[in-house]
């Protein structure tokens, strides 16, 4: 098959790679890029663990083909520390043992930082459905969402 | 050196706090490595392919398009697997599993492998492997199976009683006192039949290995598992190796609950790597996670109890029937044996049956085959207090077991923690709170056994003062903090001075795996007696150091401290000051211990559930839920939350949606998370946990396993709340909306 060449900015760099035209952006991700951070629990869209964002928004990278993505800016968890200093959500999810096994973390990471980014004081319930695209098997959310609450409690109190 | 396992009640700086976890960073900023995170030059992506039938004769596999195709390095059928397992029929039944040997036993049996240069690759070699199959009869239901004429899924499976053919493959009937008589004392008697539905352990990491092994036979395997020892005994058993040239390293694990105890890619990555002379990499979808890697049990309950009018049991007899999928086990066994294990009764017989079905092997889910049992149990205990017009808390407090009471599954029970975790109900404010419409309140107790087994940990002190402790217990959830926070503890330093690592299989002894609830546990243990092993050292070198004999050192807040006579003036030193003089004190310091890690305390819980149903569409949402388990002793009580609260959610997916649902034809119809739905976050409410702590006597903290009681009481809670919403005694799991209006409308 056919190779795609594409150019694209991950975390803020400027990124080149060729990958066959049905290659998913997961697995160019992971396999090509070296970003293992992107995990893939399902593969059909249905888990949340290989969550990125696409020009700023929410995607699942499994499916999303890497033909699609040339020109275009994407983010994931490996980005989100800034300056060697974790972002309120690593800290809060670290502070809260919001994490068990960690697999789903990334994907949750990202998902509720577009989520705090466009409703800095979501409620609980807010929460819940934002973050109901992102599976978890050991944590039965409880943490999560409290670590997500305090984290955008802080992420407030900063922009004040 | 010996050691003293019994409860000590000390007390703690730092045990009982709450610091954050030491890989916690590595987490939550995607760098930790999992299953499928690491890759090796020249690597191959291996695949396999699984039978699309439930029971099939495999005529002929033909191999030679697949092997034909550029850039497939190796293709394996069970030919490439010799039978090396010397007449051990449960090794031959793993590697069966692993790899077909003539007959397909289930859907998603795996029936050859191939390895490639890539995913492309392999995949179109997989078009290119023919099988001639002849299909077989088959069987998936758990009843069905039983009956006369079913088809027969292993030949040299008999029944025990009348020694005939059978699918029955195992039959444990437990108790004590004479249920005859017992019935004969009681008022009231309540029978009821229930049904559990298979359900899968659903960790989001799918498995994942990385092998190599070589024409020389020496092999590594990189792997998401629970038990690295394990693995690598079974695999080197099964391929001929010797167990000491095969390295065997955990990845960090992305959940496992008991699925990643047992072997099944692994075994075929090396045979392919051994075939090809490369690495291979194999990673399962998730379709293959569901179709072929260990699901529960499903089970048909019989329940028949006996009460008196002042609320006493007089009797109770269960007959369990659990499927074991197409390979014999003893989850029937262990249904039974945690049946009635709340309770004080005199006349118990709970009777276990494991039955062979077309279905994947069963593997264990978090204190597996508890919950089933629970469940209908539980069920019958609320049917008995409405009959006599006692609150059912009340009557599982009457009835409860005590230290002295003599266990459903034989031994006798030292200090346990089910009557303090139902006082605790019975007190809890969510017992109080008030009902609207359309909503119930159930409750229900757990039981889970707990296992200590073989441990062995490393401590090294390292010149700055600061300590590595190695284990290899794999961390599934949270351990290293705790035994960091064990290691400060002991040798009274600070929390932050440790760093835990999981240790790969050429750096320690023998570790059995986590699971039974032992990472902790055990660990902890082995990790207790390290340290004090080191503090020997330490204080050796101290002596030397002070020129003070070692009878005046005393350990105190992690530094040695003369004492006696003429050396009270003499500062103490510290840990680091000893530590940073060790090479010319006799050379590097640490304590190491090898434990079997006997008498983990045996552990309970009760559980209070709020839910509301929906009449007209039958959907139910759980509103509130509160935990109440024994831990023994919380080491870091974050995680032991994180254990109650993930165990709940588990059982309430188990209790209301999950389902592998099987056609006619024996065909998994719901392998993935679209259509097999594990709760997500909108589901939930917050899990209300508290953590009470009922020493262990036999350990120097108390300590008792917490991993898995949280799991057994939901499916009751949940049961018992939904029939009080309805009307209606649910006795079918999972209680989906179809099943609510059914039993509705059949009411
Ligand atoms: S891997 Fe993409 S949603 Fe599960
Ligand atoms: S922490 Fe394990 S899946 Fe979320």
């Amino acid at each position: 098959m056919a190779g795609v060449h594409i150019s694209t900015t991950i975390n803020g760099d400027m990124v080149e790679f060729a990958c066959p035209q049905d290659e998913t952006l997961l697995n160019s991700l992971r396999d090509r890029v070296g970003l293992t951070g992107v995990k893939e629990g399902c593969g059909t869209g249905d888990c949340g663990a290989c969550s990125v964002t696409l020009d700023g928004r929410l995607v699942c990278s499994c499916l999303v083909l890497s033909a699609e993505v040339n020109g275009r800016n994407i983010t994931t968890v490996e980005g989100m520390s800034e300056e060697g200093k974790l972002h309120p959500l690593q800290e809060k999810f670290i502070e809260h043992a919001a994490l068990q096994c960690g697999i789903c973390t990334p994907g949750f990471l990202v998902a509720a930082k577009v989520l705090l980014e466009d409703n800095p004081k979501p409620s609980e319930e807010e929460i819940r459905y934002a973050l109901a695209g992102n599976l978890c098997r050991c944590t039965g959310y409880d943490k999560i969402v409290r670590a997500v609450q305090a984290a955008g409690k802080e992420m407030r109190k900063k922009r004040r | 050196m010996g050691h003293d396992t019994k409860f000590t009640n000390q007390e703690f700086k730092l045990v009982g706090t709450r610091p954050a976890r030491p890989d916690g960073v590595d987490k939550v900023t995607g760098r930790a490595r999992y299953g499928a995170d690491i890759s090796a030059p020249g690597q191959l992506v291996g695949l396999v392919l699984r039978s699309p039938y439930a029971h099939a004769k495999i005529k002929k596999i033909d191999i030679s398009k697949a092997e034909k195709l550029k850039g497939v390095k190796a293709v394996i059928t069970d030919a490439d697997l010799p039978d090396n397992t010397k007449g051990n029929r449960d090794l031959l039944d793993i590697l069966e599993n692993c790899m077909a040997r003539g007959r397909a036993l289930y859907d998603g049996h795996a029936v050859a492998a191939v390895a490639a240069i890539d995913d492309q690759t392999a995949r179109k070699a997989l078009k290119l492997i023919k099988v001639s199959y002849e299909k077989l009869p088959h069987v998936t239901d758990v009843d069905e199976a039983l009956k006369d004429g079913a088809p027969i899924i292993q030949d040299f499976v008999v029944d025990p009683r009348t020694k005939k053919n059978s699918n029955l493959c195992k039959l444990t009937t437990l108790g004590h006192g004479d249920i005859d008589a017992g019935f004969a004392e009681a008022d009231y008697i309540v029978e009821q039949s229930f049904k559990t539905e298979q359900t899968h352990q659903g960790y989001i990491e799918p498995h994942a290995c990385l092998a190599t092994l070589g024409p020389d036979g020496a092999g590594e395997l990189w792997v998401t598992t629970q038990g690295p020892f394990a693995f690598r005994s079974t695999c080197a058993e099964l391929l001929g190796l010797d167990i000491s040239k095969l390295k065997v390293t955990s990845s960090e694990i992305g959940g496992g609950f008991g699925g990643k105890t047992h072997v099944w890619v692994e075994p075929l990555a090396l045979a392919l790597s051994r075939k090809a002379n490369r690495p291979v990499k194999m990673v399962m979808s998730r379709d293959e996670v569901f179709r072929a890697s260990g699901p529960t049990s499903s089970t048909s309950i019989d329940v028949k109890m006996g009460v008196k009018k002042d609320g006493t049991i007089t009797a109770a007899h269960a007959v369990l029937r659990y499927h074991n999928g197409a390979f014999p086990g003893f989850w029937g066994m262990l249904g039974a044996m945690t049946s009635f294990a709340c309770y004080d009764i005199k006349n118990i017989k709970p009777v276990g049956y494991d039955v062979l079905v077309n279905r994947p092997k069963v593997a264990a889910y978090r204190a597996p085959s508890a919950p089933m049992a629970a469940f209908a149990i539980e069920s019958t205990v609320d049917m008995l207090a409405h009959k006599i017009g006692m609150k059912p808390i009340d009557l599982r407090i009457k009835n409860a077991a005590k230290e002295g009471s003599r266990a459903s599954y034989g031994p006798t029970y030292g200090p346990i923690g089910i009557g303090p975790t139902l006082d605790a109900a019975k007190n809890h404010p969510h017992m109080r709170a008030k009902l609207k419409k359309n909503q119930g309140r159930g409750m229900a107790c757990g039981f889970w056994f707990n296992f200590g087994g073989q441990t062995c940990v490393d401590l090294n002190i390292g010149t700055d003062g600061s300590v590595n402790l190695i284990v290899g217990t794999v961390d599934v959830g949270g351990s290293r903090a705790s035994l960091s926070l064990i290691a400060a503890e002991e040798l009274g330093i600070a929390y932050e001075q440790v760093k835990t690592n999981i240790g790969d299989t050429a750096s320690l002894g023998h570790n059995d795996m986590t699971d039974g609830s032992r990472g902790t546990f055990s660990s902890g243990m082995a990790t207790i007696f390290a340290a004090r092993n080191a503090i020997e050292v330490l204080k050796e070198r101290a002596s030397k150091m002070m020129d003070v004999p070692l009878e005046a050192i005393v350990w105190e807040n992690g530094t040695a401290k003369a004492i006696g006579k003429g050396h009270s003036n003499m500062a103490p030193l510290s840990l680091k000051e000893i530590a940073a003089a060790a090479p010319k004190t006799g050379g590097p310091i640490a304590g190491h211990k090898e434990v079997v890690a006997d008498n983990a305390g045996v552990s309970f819980a009760s559980h209070i559930c709020d839910v509301e149903v929906d009449p007209e569409t039958g959907s139910t949402r759980v509103i509130r839920y509160t935990v109440i388990q024994d831990a023994g002793k919380a080491i870091h009580p974050d995680y032991v939350e994180g254990q109650f609260q993930g165990g709940a959610a588990q059982g309430i997916g188990w209790a209301l949606n999950e389902e592998s649902i099987y056609d006619k034809n024996g065909i998994l119809q719901n392998p993935g998370f679209l259509d097999y739905r594990i709760p997500v976050c909108s589901d939930l409410p917050f899990i209300d946990t508290q953590i009470l702590e009922i020493p262990n006597p036999n350990h120097p903290y108390g300590v008792r396993g917490v991993g898995e009681t949280s799991i057994v009481p939901p499916l009751a809670a949940i049961g018992n709340a939904v029939s009080n919403a309805v009307g209606v005694r649910m006795s079918h799991i999972p209680m989906s909306p179809m099943r609510i209006l059914k039993a509705l409308d059949d009411a």
